[in-house]
């Protein structure tokens, strides 16, 4: 028998054991609703899915009776515009400020206490902050996701930087390059799968601001309706909207990744030569 | 052309080199051997402006060099010299671009059929032609240290660096490696300085080669004194023999020993 940290399960075994908790956990569910439901049919903590199913037919494929609107997608549009608009811009000013502070020392000796500072403010702290000067719009909503992730994908763009190897920024110097296109042509071009990693990185974060912002002030979105309806207990939309957010996370994680691979064929690891 | 008048380099206090007397003319193949620690790449750094003197001069046709990397003097490091996202040829092409001025060292229209076409040519000769459009991670380690050279030398350097170029390569690669080196010397009147760990690659190569060592020992503070070049040997280039054989070269032998 091999140790344990020598044993590797076969593609088939891997699959198999991949899978095997999400099937329990659904299994699990099934059961404790079904258990709850036949108990009382009017149980709302663990609905079953077909209710589930309504609830979503409901929200997503008819008008609402109120204004008319497809709800669930207006939410899912008015979320990912929020959650778009601030990480890009989050990721442009990032990306700015890691490359500035990383490539030029007198940069970075004025601008890295204050990013420091910056980066431990507690985002959700200063929300009141921001409804108070940009009031309760989009604005605000976006500037808290742009406050709350801007310092993360700075610093780490900043190390980044500071990673590439010193011998490439010479080599350039002595094919007689000036600052600006070592920054243009050298670490730029190098940063740019460094930002899409980091972006990766700071989705997460993105998503809990937008969820928060829309928790506490908006008319739409998906945060919004998440905590509107926990006023009825309506598990039945939550549940699902819980699993939409995850699903579209799933993606966008995704999606960035394939992007990289795509346009970045030189970015595989030990590739620094 | 260089001038090297009582020079020495400390830090923090503990001398690295001290009293360096030397003068090298256009043209000369200079080779730095000594033992790991001894300064030669102290040396090589102080050429090339990433390290100052902290006493002494270092003089370049009489004025002091530059203290920081410029197009006179090109570079090839062991190691991390080539630039990770660009193609060979945009590699190479580089070296055009970041000769002009400019905010970005990008290359538009004619300018750009030129430079692709003088990189092409520069590639041809260090034999990289059939992989124009791979990336460095695809290629292997003697054929990047060749495009290493390639893009070093489209700067039109008058002085070449190599700091240990060839320590990371096999002996066969390396003997080819040579040939190349002493090809384009000659082809592009070259003043070149290496740092080498391999003696027998500095008495093959060069026509100067350079011990770095310690002349005073103090046993009981081994800092105290730093290290000077102790030989300055001419090496006879008539004498080149090829430095090392390839491995199937060096095995042929013995297998028809065997058989035999």
């Amino acid at each position: 028998m091999k140790r344990l940290i020598n044993l590797s399960p076969a593609p088939a075994t891997r699959m198999f054991i991949a899978l095997l908790p999400f099937v329990l956990l659904l299994l699990v569910y099934i059961v404790a609703s079904d258990a709850r439901l036949e108990a009382n049919p009017n149980d709302k903590l663990l609905p079953s899915f077909s209710q589930m199913g309504a609830a979503i037919d409901r929200m997503a494929l008819e008008p609402s009776k109120r204004s008319g609107d497809y709800v669930f997608w207006v939410d899912t549009a008015s979320s990912l515009k929020r959650l778009g608009m601030g990480v890009a811009i989050a990721a442009s000013v990032g990306l700015a400020i890691g490359l500035l502070t990383g490539a030029l020392p007198v940069i970075n000796a004025s601008m890295s206490p204050l990013l420091t500072v910056i980066s431990l403010i507690p985002p959700l702290a200063i929300l009141p902050v921001l409804f108070i000067i940009f009031g309760l719009g989009e604005l605000s909503k976006v500037m808290l996701i742009v406050l709350g992730i801007t310092p993360f994908i700075a610093r780490d763009l900043q190390r980044r930087t500071q990673e590439i190897p010193s011998e490439q920024l010479v080599k350039a110097q002595t094919l007689g390059a000036n600052t600006s296109q070592i920054m243009v042509r050298v670490l730029l071009p190098q940063l740019m799968p460094k930002l899409i990693d980091a972006v990766r990185l700071s989705m997460g974060a993105g998503w809990l601001f937008l969820i928060a912002a829309e928790a506490i002030a908006s008319t739409d979105g998906l945060g919004y309706r998440i905590f509107l309806v926990r006023r009825y207990m309506s598990m039945d939309v939550i549940l699902p909207y819980v699993a939409w957010i995850t699903l579209l996370a799933f993606l966008f994680d995704w999606l960035l990744a394939t992007l990289s691979r795509r346009l970045f064929p030189w970015n595989v690891q030990g590739g620094n030569s | 052309m260089i001038e090297v008048n009582n020079l020495g380099k400390s830090y923090d206090g503990n001398p690295v080199l001290e009293r360096l007397n030397v003068n090298v003319k256009e043209g000369e193949f200079v080779t730095l051997v000594g033992a790991s620690g001894c300064g030669k790449s102290t040396f090589l750094k102080m050429l090339l402006g990433t390290e100052s003197p902290t006493s002494g001069e270092l003089l370049l046709d009489g004025k002091p060099i530059a203290d920081e990397p410029g197009p006179d003097r090109g570079i090839v490091f062991q190691q991390y010299s080539v630039f990770p996202h660009m193609t060979v040829l945009d590699n190479v092409m580089s070296a055009v671009g970041f000769a002009q001025r400019g905010l970005t060292g990008y290359l538009f229209g004619t300018k750009r059929k030129q430079a692709r076409k003088d990189a092409e040519a520069m590639l041809n000769e260090v034999g990289l032609g059939h992989a124009l459009q791979k990336y460095p991670h695809e290629l292997s380690g003697g054929m990047k240290q060749r495009l290493a050279i390639a893009q070093a030398l489209l700067g039109k350097p008058r002085i070449l660096l190599l700091d240990e170029p060839f320590g990371a390569l096999d002996p066969g690669i390396r003997a080819d490696m040579h040939e190349l080196v002493l090809r384009l010397w000659k082809e592009h009147k070259l003043t070149i300085f290496m740092v080498t760990h391999d003696i027998k690659e500095g008495f093959y190569l060069g026509t100067r080669l350079w011990v770095f060592d310690k002349v005073r020992q103090d046993p009981h503070a081994p800092q105290a004194f730093g290290a000077t070049i102790t030989y300055d040997l001419p090496v006879n280039s008539k004498a080149r023999q090829p430095a090392a054989k390839t491995t199937a070269e060096t095995i042929a032998p013995l297998l028809a020993e065997k058989a035999g």
